[in-house]
């Protein structure tokens, strides 16, 4: 299994996945974001799969669920950088993120973060 | 016909990459590739946790009228599905999951069938065509 990096950058989690995700890398970011903001106190996350090639409906609720944690520790999640296809699939697939914000890219993404009071 | 075992995620993984090969080279356009791609994720990883593992086939096909297409089985022998239409409506989940992986997948795919008896096992096969 290989692990997803998690990087500090001010107030910021950045999490950018380069690797094929199977699923216990998935399971394994969800705890090391949980970890990564009660130790940080971090209020935001940006999530980047510009290099994800799909998200199937196991990988999306995942995504979704980073989200819902990551509120729970006053912090907000985006994902950013999802690739056209991936978009019109994940419609029509019937996974709508809900609950999690987008952004084109990781420069949108801050600026949702930064305009967060 | 290329047979992938499903046994891990590991080979969950390998069947995608086997996919999207030949997905890209039997001309499906990228987002024909992708919804295959994430199609057969779907049904690998229904394989692996529900049928406690099995076997991808992967095939070359063409059509009637001269289309190039890859199908996909996805068999196991596993508890099997009592109730095979209920199983393809969106939001039935016999665990942990949102219950969209046979609705979704069959969206995702041009022919999709599912032969399944409690007891005997699951297959699904999906074809989906170039344009």
């Amino acid at each position: 299994m290989e692990r997803v990096p998690i990087v500090k950058i001010g107030q910021t989690l950045f999490v950018s996945i380069q690797v094929e995700l199977q699923d216990e890398s998935v399971l394994r970011l969800q705890e090391d974001v949980a970890d990564e903001l009660a130790a940080t106190g971090a209020h935001g996350v940006i999530i980047d799969i510009t290099a994800v090639e799909i998200v199937d409906s196991f990988i999306g609720r995942m995504l979704t669920m980073i989200g819902s944690i990551s509120r729970l520790f006053d912090a907000e999640t985006v994902i950013v950088g999802m690739r056209p296809a991936v978009a019109i699939t994940l419609t029509e697939l019937g996974l709508s993120l809900k609950g999690v914000r987008t952004a084109l890219n990781a420069d949108k993404g801050l600026e949702i973060l930064n305009g967060r009071s | 016909m290329d047979e992938l075992p499903i046994r891990s995620g590991d080979d969950v993984v390998r069947v995608r990459q086997h996919v999207r090969v030949m997905a890209a080279e039997n001309g499906l356009s990228l987002v024909d590739q992708t919804k295959l791609v994430t199609a057969a994720s779907e049904l690998a990883r229904n394989t692996l946790v529900h049928g406690g593992g099995g076997v991808a086939r992967v095939e070359v096909v063409k059509s009637p009228d001269g289309r190039a297409g890859v199908k996909l089985q996805f068999s196991d022998d596993g508890p099997g599905i009592a109730d095979t239409d209920l199983a393809l409506r969106d939001g039935w989940s016999s665990g942990t999951g949102l219950g969209l992986g046979l609705s979704g997948s069959r969206r995702l795919v041009d022919e999709f069938e599912l032969n399944s008896k409690p007891g005997a096992g699951t297959s699904v096969v999906v074809v989906k065509w170039s344009r």
